[in-house]
């Protein structure tokens, strides 16, 4: 399955990356690599098998009740484009 | 043109709680859940700030108290449970979605009983209960500049353990749904598991509402009722509901599903948004977190942990033949049960003693914890101490009279009935030497009173009484003291 240059404009959007023109056109050829993998997965036959989310054979894996320190404010803001009152700002949400 | 149907319905009620967990630490992560007053965004750590190729891990002390609630709850826990993710854009969902469990839960299959005063009781069926995580806290602010919205978030309760318990469509009126939560909340609140305070935000309704003509099978469109912050608001919210949609039945329309808000101020609910436009949550196996497998053993002995729970203990103080008045009141809450039965330990294993001690809880002891709005386990005076007074009592070292005096004193000072009785000369007067002057004192400035007496008017008697036992403080033993006049006046 080829992913087209909109597809991967539409992506960029979402996770908010910025692209230029050079990068969406080299990211449509990496990202339809990788999907054809998964092209790949799909002829494996499942027929009769559970689904399961975990490759893994782990169950029960938990941690105790107990609290480790958290990041200071300012490390915890760092990333954040708009910052008012040691919140994060954003734009109105509306549901 | 709309006609008028007379037509009589039924209204069915489901309620949606979610309650947050009292664990020290988040679900996924080791951040402080003490939250409360906190600076924003000081209770956060990358894993509840949704950075990427962190790794959630699942606080075994939540699993543990949601186990607990569904073994209150008479659910089945699940011997496979798994959590899922559930995606919805909003930004109080920092990783863009939610970690839920959506066809796992760990809970299933329970029921709650409860009764409205007056009127039969009810099982309430509980179709599940499952684990979840609380969203981050959104403020809604005005660029003051541009007159433009903005939205401020605070990470801290993000993560926060969340449980929901989902119930049967099984409510018939608003004062079954109100009976439940306060059911419900009085059995979170045994357990230890939440504080479950409605108007702090750590138990939280929505409900479903529909209504159908009487004696249908097939239930009408519901309608999801949103922000009601208190027992009453839920009340009053599906009382308003349960009229507006009889209403627009009535006058041949159609109830569309939607999701309303409940308006406190204005007591009305209001669309908020049409379930068409619902979100797709595009559910899928949480991959970050293996499932979990909860053998009979590990359940059995979080079901160790259980007290005896609300429903239970009642019919045990009922046995005790106690009322049904008496017995609720004092199993409202664990503390005050456990102060109870700690006073009936202390003062015997016997029917008068069942009966002194819900006397002296229902009465002085709960009198101080409405004053001073706390429960029995702060009270200064331990049940030891109580059964001591009530003890002082029984053997007639002092006057029931004086005896509330001196649990006020007990209550301020944390001393001992004995000490107060000894410290202030308190003890009762029953010897006739020490009551017959004060007797005959009495009789002698109150002529009018003893002529009546004389005359045939009984009640005079207990006039004097009181004079006596005022004159005493209220030491004075009424039984000798009432005997003394009758002879006095008799000669």
């Amino acid at each position: 399955m080829a992913l087209t240059t909109d597809d991967v404009r539409h992506i960029a959007r979402l996770a908010r990356v910025g692209l230029n023109e050079a990068d969406v056109e080299r990211y449509a050829a990496q990202l339809t690599v990788i999907l054809d993998h998964f092209d790949a997965l799909s002829r494996v036959p499942t027929e009769g098998l559970e689904p399961t989310a975990q490759p893994l054979p782990l169950f029960n894996v938990m941690r105790a009740d107990e609290v480790a320190p958290s990041l200071p404010q300012k490390v915890a803001l760092e990333n954040a484009p708009e910052v008012e009152d040691g919140y994060f700002r954003v734009r109105a949400v509306l549901e | 043109m709309t006609s008028t149907v007379a037509i009589d319905f039924e209204t069915v009620i489901g309620l949606e709680v979610h309650v947050q967990l009292m664990t020290k630490s988040k679900m996924f992560c080791g951040c402080s859940t003490e939250y409360s007053g906190a600076e924003p965004n000081t209770h956060v750590c990358p894993v509840c700030m949704g950075m990427p190729g962190v790794l959630p891990v699942i606080n075994e002390r939540a699993i543990e108290y949601i186990s607990m609630t569904g073994l209150a709850l008479n659910c089945e826990i699940a011997g496979f449970s798994k959590f899922d993710r559930k995606n919805y854009p909003y930004p109080d969902l920092m990783k863009g979605y939610q970690i839920s469990q959506y066809d796992l839960p760990i809970c299933q299959n329970g029921w709650l009983d409860i009764q409205v005063p007056g009127e039969e009781p009810r099982r309430i069926g509980i179709t599940r209960v499952h684990m979840e995580e609380d969203t981050a806290r959104l403020l809604h602010r005005v660029d003051a500049s541009t007159g433009e919205g903005y939205s401020l978030i605070d990470v801290n309760r993000s993560g926060t353990p969340l449980m929901e318990i989902v119930s049967e469509p099984d409510m018939r009126t608003p004062a079954e749904a109100r009976e439940y939560l306060v059911r419900l909340r009085q059995i979170l609140r045994y357990i230890g598991v939440s504080d479950a305070n409605m108007e702090e935000g750590n138990f939280r309704c929505d409900a479903n509402v529909s209504l159908r003509p009487f004696g249908a099978d097939a239930f009408g469109t519901k309608v999801e009722v949103k922000n009601m912050n208190s027992f009453r608001a839920v009340h009053d919210a599906l009382v308003f509901e349960q009229a507006r949609q009889a209403e627009v039945l009535r006058s041949g329309g159609t109830i569309p599903q939607e999701t309303r808000g409940w308006v406190d101020e204005r007591s009305v609910t209001v669309s908020q948004r049409s379930k068409e436009e619902a979100h797709d949550y595009r559910y899928f196996p949480e991959p970050d977190l293996p499932p979990l497998r909860l053998s009979r053993d590990w359940v059995a002995r979080v079901g160790a942990k259980l007290p005896e729970l609300p429903a239970k203990r009642k019919e045990r103080l009922l046995a005790l033949g106690l009322s049904e008045d008496e017995a609720v009141t004092l199993t409202e809450s664990r503390e005050r049960a456990e102060y109870y039965d700690a006073t009936h330990a202390a003062l015997g294993d016997t029917p008068r003693a069942a009966k002194l001690a819900a006397n002296w809880v229902l009465s002085e002891a709960l009198r101080w914890s409405n004053v001073n709005a706390k429960d029995l386990d702060a009270l200064p005076i331990g049940p030891g101490q109580l059964a001591e007074l009530i003890l002082m009592v029984e053997g007639k070292a002092i006057t029931s009279q004086v005896a509330k005096d001196v649990f006020e004193a007990m209550a301020a000072s944390g001393k001992g009935a004995q000490e107060i009785v000894d410290e202030q000369g308190l003890g009762a007067i029953s010897g006739a030497d020490e009551l017959t002057g004060i007797v005959r004192r009495v009789i002698a400035s109150n002529e009018k009173a003893v002529a009546d007496y004389r005359a045939g008017k009984e009640a005079s008697l207990k006039f004097l009484l009181g004079q006596v036992m005022r004159e005493t403080k209220g030491r004075a033993t009424p039984q000798v003291a009432q005997e003394l006049i009758a002879t006095e006046l008799a000669e």
